[in-house]
C-alpha cells in the first residue's frame, strides 16, 4: 500500500486490538484519537485503486477509492468519532472493541472491489456487532443476539451462493455494477444477501429486535452502519434494478405502520430506520444519477440524525433505565437538553427546511417525479408525513411532555446525561443543521456533480419549501387532533420474527423428539453394553485383589462414565450451535464444490 | 432557562394554539398567492393548498389504518399484532 492510502478500516481494527493495552488516563484520549486518525485517512485519500493483493488464483482489492466509496467512508468515520465520544464513559474496553471492529468491517466493505474481500468484512460486521447486543447483559440479550447472528449468517450464505454462482458462470469476482437489465439467479441471490442487511421486508425483523436490545452506545453504532453499508453495496452492484423501487416503497410504509404501534422509543426509531432506508433502496432502484445522488445524500444525512435520535433516547434510557413510552413522560423539566437534541434529530429526519433531511430525502422523491414514477413519489411523500408524526412528534411528546407515566424512582433518576454524551449530541445536532442550511457541504461530495448542482437550484425554491411546510404542519395538526388515539399501550408488536421465534420452537420440538429418543436409547445401550460389564469386571478385580488394583479400575470406570455423560451433552447441544455448525459446513461445501 | 421558556409557553397554551392555527392559515394563503407552480409534474399539485390537504389526510390515514391493523383480531379472534409484552415468554 502506498502512503496515499492507509485503510481507515485497518486503523480501527488494529486500534481495537490494541485497546485493552491502553489503560488509565490514556484510554479516553485514545478512544477519540483512533477514529480521528481513521477520518484523517479518508480525507487524505486520492481517487484510485490501492491495496491489491494476489491470493491463490484471485486478485483481492482492499482500496477502491472513488466518489461513491468516499462519501460513505467520510460519513462512517465521522460517525465513529461521534459514537466513540458518546460512549466515552463506558469502562468496559470490550464494548469499544466490538464497535470499532464493526466499523472496520463496514469500511472494509465500502473500499473493497471484489466479492471475497466484501464477504470477509460483511461477516466481520455481523460477528462483531452481535456483541453490542450481548453486552446489554439482560436475560433476553443472549437469545436476541443469537437470532441476530443466525439471520445474518443465513443472509451471508445467500450472498456467498450468489457470487459463487456468478464466479462459476462468468469467472469474475469483481464487485461492480451487475447486468441489472438481464437479471439471473445469481443477481437475485446477491440482491437478497444485500437487502437482508438493508432490512427490507420480509427480511427486516432482526433490526428492531436487535437494536431495541443493544447497549445504549452500541445502538448508536448499529443504527449507522449495517443498513447503510448495504445501501452502498446496492448502489454499487444493483443500481437500476426495478424491483428495488417497489421494495423501497413498501419498506418506507411498513416502518411507518409499525412505528404507530410501537411502545418502546428505541424500537420505534428502529422501525423508522426501515422506513428511511426504504427511500434509499427506492432511490437505488430508480437508478438515475439524480436518484443515486439522493440515496447517497440521504444515507449521509440519515447516519447523523438517526445517530442523534438514538443518542437522545439512549440518554433517557441511560439515566432512567426506561425506554418505553408507557413508563416515561413529562421529562422536559429534568432532561431539557436531551429534549432539544432529540427534537433536532426529529426535525432533521422529518425533512424540515434548514434541517438535513430536507436537502437529502427530497432528492429521491424529485428523481421519482422526474422519471414519472408518480405512484412511488406520492407514496414516499405519504411516508414522510408518517416520519414527522412519529419521530418528530410522538417521540418527543410522549417522553418529554404528555402524561407523566414515570415511577417515583424513574423521576428521581432523570437528569441530563454526562458531558460526553451531551458533546456528541451537540456535534451531531450542529451537523444536522449545517447540512440542511449550507447545501454545498454535502452536495460537493456526491458522486454526480452536475445533477447535484441542478438540484441545488431547486431545493430551496418557494414551491419545495411551501410543499414541505404544508405537509409537515398539517401532519402536526392531525397529530394533535388524534393524540388520544396515539396514547402509548404496553404491548409488543408481532412481526416477521414470529416465524423463527415460534416456528423455531416447533422445529426445535421436532428435532428434539428423535434426538431425545435416540439419546435415551443410546444411553441405555451404552450402560448395558459398555458400563455394566466394566463395572462387573471392576467388582471381580476388586474381589480378586482388594488392596492392589481397585483404585485403578474404579478410576477407569469413572472415566468411562464421564465420557458417557459428555457424549450425552453433545447430543443435547443447543439448537443455535447445531444450526450454526450446519450453516458453516454448507458454506465450506459450496466453496469446495465450486473451487475444488 | 430552557425549562422556564417551555413553562412560559405552557402557561399560555390557548394563545399558542391560536397562533399555530394562524400560521397554518397563512401558510395556505402563501401557497395560493405567491408560489410558482409552473414546473409541477402532476395536475393535483396545482390545486390550491394541495399539500396541506395531503399532509392532513396522510396523517389521519396512517394513524387510523395502523391502529386498526394492530388491534384487529386475525385468524378467528385468536391473534392480534399488538400482543401482551410476555407473548414470547409463554
Amino acid at each position: 500500500m502506498t502512503t496515499d492510502f492507509i485503510h481507515p478500516g485497518f486503523v480501527l481494527i488494529i486500534g481495537a486490538l490494541l485497546l485493552p493495552f491502553i489503560m488509565g488516563p490514556l484510554r479516553k484520549p485514545y478512544l477519540i484519537l483512533m477514529p480521528i486518525i481513521a477520518f484523517a485517512c479518508v480525507l487524505k485519500m486520492q481517487n484510485g485503486t490501492y491495496g491489491v493483493v494476489h491470493f491463490m488464483d484471485w486478485q483481492l482489492t482492499f482500496g477502491r477509492v472513488d466518489a461513491l466509496s468516499q462519501v460513505f467512508g467520510y460519513i462512517m468515520t465521522l460517525m465513529c468519532i461521534i459514537g466513540s465520544m458518546y460512549g466515552l464513559h463506558v469502562k468496559d474496553p470490550k464494548e469499544h472493541m466490538a464497535a470499532w471492529l464493526y466499523v472496520g468491517g463496514s469500511l472494509g466493505v465500502i473500499y473493497c472491489a471484489d466479492y471475497i474481500t466484501l464477504f470477509i468484512f460483511w461477516e466481520l460486521m455481523a460477528f462483531s456487532s452481535v456483541f453490542l447486543v450481548w453486552f446489554r447483559k439482560r436475560k433476553q440479550s443472549l437469545p436476541t443476539g443469537f437470532r441476530y447472528l443466525m439471520v445474518h449468517t443465513a443472509g451471508g450464505l445467500i450472498l456467498l451462493a450468489g457470487f459463487v454462482l456468478r464466479y462459476k458462470a462468468t469467472g469474475a469476482l469483481d464487485f461492480n455494477l451487475l447486468d441489472v437489465d438481464h437479471p439471473t439467479l445469481y443477481t437475485y441471490l446477491i440482491m437478497v444477501g444485500f437487502i437482508l442487511n438493508a432490512a427490507v421486508p420480509p427480511f427486516h425483523a432482526w433490526l428492531p429486535d436487535a437494536y431495541g436490545e443493544a447497549t445504549v452506545s452500541g445502538a448508536v453504532f448499529m443504527c449507522a452502519f449495517t443498513t447503510k453499508t448495504a445501501v452502498y453495496a446496492l448502489a454499487r452492484g444493483l443500481a437500476g434494478l426495478d424491483i428495488l423501487i417497489v421494495l423501497g416503497v413498501i419498506m418506507a410504509l411498513y416502518g411507518v405502520v409499525y412505528a404507530v404501534l410501537e411502545n418502546d422509543a428505541r424500537r420505534l426509531l428502529a422501525y423508522h430506520i426501515i422506513s428511511q432506508v426504504g427511500y434509499m433502496v427506492a432511490g437505488v432502484g430508480i437508478g438515475t444519477q439524480m436518484a443515486i445522488n439522493g440515496a447517497c445524500a440521504h444515507a449521509f444525512a440519515h447516519i447523523l440524525y438517526k445517530g442523534l435520535l438514538f443518542m437522545g433516547c439512549g440518554s433517557v434510557l441511560y439515566m432512567t433505565g426506561k425506554s418505553k413510552f408507557s413508563e416515561l413522560g413529562g421529562l422536559y423539566k429534568k432532561m431539557p437538553w436531551a429534549f432539544v437534541f432529540t427534537l433536532i434529530g426529529g426535525l432533521s429526519i422529518s425533512a424540515f427546511p434548514l434541517f438535513s433531511g430536507f436537502v437529502s430525502k427530497s432528492m429521491i422523491v424529485y428523481a421519482g417525479f422526474e422519471e414519472h414514477l408518480y405512484w412511488a413519489a406520492f407514496l414516499l411523500t405519504l411516508a414522510s408525513a408518517g416520519t414527522f408524526l412519529h419521530t418528530g412528534l410522538k417521540v418527543p411528546y410522549f417522553i418529554w411532555f404528555g402524561k407523566n407515566n414515570c415511577s417515583k424512582e424513574t423521576w428521581e433518576k432523570a437528569a441530563d446525561p454526562p458531558w460526553n454524551m451531551n458533546v456528541a449530541m451537540a456535534v451531531a445536532s450542529f451537523l444536522c443543521i449545517f447540512i440542511g442550511s449550507y447545501t454545498p457541504y454535502l452536495y460537493k461530495m456526491l458522486p454526480y456533480q452536475n445533477e447535484a448542482a441542478d438540484y441545488a437550484l431547486h431545493v430551496y425554491s418557494s414551491y419545495h419549501v411551501s410543499e414541505s411546510l404544508q405537509i409537515l404542519l398539517f401532519t402536526a395538526l392531525g397529530f394533535f387532533l388524534l393524540v388520544k388515539k396515539l396514547a402509548p399501550e404496553p404491548t409488543i408488536s408481532i412481526d416477521m420474527d414470529w416465524f423463527y421465534r415460534i416456528g423455531g420452537r416447533g422445529f426445535y420440538w421436532l428435532a428434539r423428539k428423535p434426538i431425545q429418543t435416540f439419546d435415551t436409547w443410546f444411553g441405555e445401550v451404552y450402560r448395558t453394553v459398555g458400563l455394566y460389564p466394566l463395572m462387573t469386571t471392576a467388582k471381580f478385580w476388586s474381589w480378586f485383589d482388594w488392596h492392589g488394583i481397585d483404585g485403578v479400575v474404579d478410576g477407569l470406570a469413572r472415566t468411562v462414565r464421564g465420557v458417557g455423560t459428555k457424549l450425552r451433552t453433545v447430543q443435547n447441544g443447543r439448537l443455535q450451535y447445531n444450526i450454526y455448525y450446519a450453516v458453516s459446513i454448507v458454506a465450506v461445501l459450496i466453496v469446495a464444490y465450486v473451487f475444488g | 432557562m430552557l425549562v422556564k421558556f417551555i413553562d412560559y409557553l405552557r402557561d399560555r397554551l390557548k394563545m399558542v394554539i391560536r397562533l399555530c392555527y394562524v400560521v397554518l392559515g397563512l401558510l395556505v394563503v402563501y401557497d395560493v398567492s405567491f408560489v410558482d407552480k409552473h414546473s409541477v409534474h402532476t395536475m393535483a399539485e396545482k390545486i390550491p393548498g394541495w399539500w396541506a390537504f395531503f399532509g392532513f389526510v396522510a396523517c389521519v390515514l396512517i394513524i387510523i389504518l395502523s391502529k386498526w391493523y394492530g388491534h384487529v383480531k386475525w385468524f378467528g379472534g385468536k391473534f392480534r399484532i399488538m400482543s401482551p409484552e410476555d407473548y414470547y415468554d409463554n
